[in-house]
């Protein structure tokens, strides 16, 4: 069967794009930039700015002088990858192979596919008009070879359509750009006078070579279908997914609960096969009145225990109203991660299974309350008090340096140190009396100073000079002074903990 | 006679704990937390594990005590390995600090809920997890019928509790084994140099299910209990007479 190629070429991706998101920006000149070397150059620009003179690989100030309001959007480096990726996901709805081509394009091969939309115009007009309505400026040509479908949709001036076999008839009018050569070989013909591909396609093959090089040539064998181009698609990783109809409209918790858990199981086996595991699960439930219900868990780790997964959902059930009943249940698993083997060995023991109790409570507790309310700290290298932990996600996170206890360190630490009143005899001494909070403490024995720096590659600030003070009644505090002490200007004071 | 009747009595009161949810841990000897002295006033002369105990903390002075003598049991309990939970609205426990009571932070696991009626949620879920150590929650206040869920939770899963109560109006009865009062004493100077010594408290028993009420002065040193004065000889006094 004969293959046949659509090209799909956005002109000005990454204008349109940001235009879409941001209706303001409409009609503006419009450029992107990324960093070159050590300047900016303009990596995309709208219809407009190029209109007033602006190219590609132009650097960034020579645009400002031009325009001086051009509206710039910085460092989108892997944007337009990313973009052609998502659309050509998007495009899989009418050719399962989709592939990004070089220059801003899309490829799709279509063999076998246009009739389904009523033939090939109208498979393209409406591919076109979609892209269109979403905002985007597109050209699109359909062709025998992928070459082909690129030169007629940057450079075809006649029909986007190319039939079967009238390749060359519909190149020869086209610039030697079009059959993909490299910039300096195409200048190089057009500077000979062969300005259109028809020009120069007839000559003795030798003869061209020795004109264009060796890679132009297999291009445009690749071009007229000598040769065969490679064709990589993009490839949606298969999700792991559970439909469950119900005979008849389910509108009881039992109901519910049956239909989870055989949903799960489905899941689970499929996750199981492939070491996999779930961190989170999506239940959709769609009513009979139209309406789909989502129920969304999450867990600490990549788990496939059915029993667990449904005590998370469980907690959830209520959140679920049947009202005149449920007809279709959908599990979807958007985020799966392997099982560490190394993990479920672990299990086995008598600890690991304890452990394992315990992410299935913290996942429950996460369930309800939200993730972030759960911390575990572990030691960070840093000596600014507030600093010196961190928090981690993991339970099997360990040690990396061991916990300091050269410096004895408050129980119960203030988030944000308050000021407190003080009286200190001389200079560096520690005070005599302090009053927080309303009370004035007598303080009889003291401890310091302790010196700490502030991490300057961190931020600026003054240092602190902490002290232990006890008070008549035992009670223990840590106090510090801002900075050094000088006469001009009264330092700062202020209660930073409480100790045992 | 006496004897007979003293060992009748003996036995009958150890039917009545266990009726009321004390049993005495059946694996292994007991754990030794150093504080013997204490430890005479509550039933059969063992710390009670798997139950719960207050602890009274109104000022963030007095929270700072119980912190410590907390962490201090909590080093003993988790000897064996496992984690522990602590559970708060409002916390400011800083964590390296526990490292000086013998307590490694890292085995700890902060849960910290934005909404006081949350917190007893996580403790009920928290106490049914039978590999926990311990669970320590930090409170406002606690009805007679919700710690009676909580116990009933305890007597399944042989977790023990710590209760701290943060607001002494609030107060009410509960199933708890023990209420605790720490606060701080003023420290002694080690061998006379200037500067602080170790963490003294003022430990009260305030409420001892089934057992006295007591008053101890007790320093923490180098990972052990030194109780230095207790006003319990009256109140020993009276329990050997029985």
């Amino acid at each position: 069967m004969q293959k046949r190629y659509m090209s799909i070429w956005f002109s000005t991706l990454l204008t349109d794009w940001i235009r879409i998101k941001r209706p303001a920006l409409k009609a503006l000149p419009l450029v992107f930039s990324d960093k070159s070397g050590n300047r900016m150059v303009i990596t995309a620009t709208s219809k407009e700015a190029a209109l007033l003179g602006i190219h590609l690989g132009m650097p960034l100030a020579d645009a400002r002088a031009i325009i001086p309001d051009l509206e710039v959007i910085e460092n989108q480096g892997h944007r337009m990858e990313k973009l052609l990726c998502a659309i050509g996901e998007w495009c899989i709805r009418y050719t399962p192979l989709v592939a990004v081509e070089e220059d801003q394009g899309l490829i799709l091969d279509i063999s076998g596919c246009a009739h389904l939309w009523g033939g090939e115009r109208e498979y393209l007009r409406e591919i076109v008009n979609r892209l269109r309505g979403l905002g985007y400026q597109v050209r699109a040509a359909i062709a025998d070879t992928m070459g082909t479908a690129w030169a007629v949709s940057r450079y075809g001036k006649i029909s986007p359509i190319i039939k079967s076999g009238e390749t060359l008839n519909a190149l020869l009018q086209l610039p030697p750009m079009a059959l993909r050569l490299s910039p300096v070989a195409s200048q190089k013909l057009i500077k000979l006078g062969l300005k259109t591909v028809g020009s120069f396609i007839n000559m003795p093959r030798s003869v061209l070579r020795r004109r264009i090089g060796e890679e132009n040539m297999e291009r445009i064998e690749l071009v007229f279908g000598q040769k065969d181009e490679l064709f990589s698609p993009i490839v949606i990783p298969e999700l792991y997914s559970e439909r469950l109809a119900s005979m008849e409209p389910i509108r009881t918790r039992p109901g519910i609960e049956i239909a989870i858990e055989k949903l799960l199981t489905g899941l689970c086996k499929k996750l199981e096969k492939d070491g996999m595991g779930l961190r989170s699960a999506l239940l959709q439930s769609y009513r009979i009145d139209g309406e789909v219900i989502k129920t969304e868990i999450g867990t600490n780790s990549a788990t496939a225990h059915i029993s667990h997964l449904m005590k998370l959902f469980s907690l959830k059930i209520d959140q679920i109203e049947p009202k005149m009943g449920i007809e279709l249940f959908k599990m979807d698993a958007p985020k799966v991660e392997p099982v560490d083997p190394h993990q479920a060995a672990l299990w086995k023991t008598e600890k690991g299974a304890a452990d394992q109790k315990v992410t299935e409570l913290l996942d429950r507790l996460a369930g309800k309350v939200g993730a972030q309310a759960i911390h575990r700290y572990l030691p960070q290298a840093h000596h600014w008090p507030e600093r010196s932990i961190k928090k981690v996600d993991s339970l099997l996170e360990t040690l990396s340096l061991p916990w300091r206890t050269d410096r004895l360190r408050p129980v119960q630490l203030l988030k944000v140190p308050e000021p407190v009143k003080v009286s200190a005899p001389i200079p560096d001494y520690p005070p005599m009396l302090f009053r927080y909070q309303g009370i004035t403490h007598q303080v009889k024995k003291a401890d310091g100073p302790e010196r700490i720096e502030r991490e300057w590659w961190l931020e600026e600030g003054e240092h602190r000079d902490y002290y232990q003070l006890e008070d008549a009644e035992g009670k223990r505090y840590w106090l510090f002074r801002s900075g050094h002490y000088s006469s001009e200007k009264t330092s700062g004071w202020f209660i930073h903990g409480f100790f045992a | 006679m006496a004897a007979i009747n003293r060992d009748i009595i003996h036995k009958l009161q150890e039917q009545i704990l266990s009726l009321q949810g004390f049993k005495p841990e059946m694996d292994g000897p007991a754990l030794d937390f150093g504080i013997a002295e204490i430890a005479t006033t509550f039933p059969s002369q063992v710390f009670p594990l798997a139950a719960i105990h207050e602890f009274i903390s109104t000022s963030l002075e007095n929270a700072a005590a119980s912190g410590g003598f907390i962490s201090a049991l909590l080093a003993t309990l988790m000897q064996k390995g496992g984690l522990c939970l602590w559970i708060s609205a409002q916390r400011k426990i800083f964590p390296p600090s526990l490292v000086t009571f013998g307590l490694s932070p890292e085995r700890i696991i902060f849960i910290d809920l934005s909404v006081e009626r949350e917190v007893l949620w996580a403790t009920e879920e928290a106490l049914k997890c039978e590999s926990l150590a311990a669970v320590v929650t930090e409170l406002d206040e606690i009805s007679f019928a919700q710690s009676r869920r909580l116990q009933l939770v305890i007597e399944k899963s042989r977790v023990t509790s710590f209760i701290i109560r943060k607001n002494e109006d609030k107060l009410s009865s509960t199933l708890a084994a023990a209420r605790w009062k720490i606060s701080a004493l003023p420290s002694e100077p080690i061998d006379g140099m200037p500067g602080l010594g170790f963490p003294r408290w003022n430990v009260e028993l305030l409420k001892v299910k089934n057992g006295l009420p007591g008053k101890w002065t007790i320093e923490y040193s180098a990972g052990t209990f030194k109780v230095l004065y207790d006003n319990l000889i009256e109140t020993v006094e009276i329990r050997k007479a029985i």
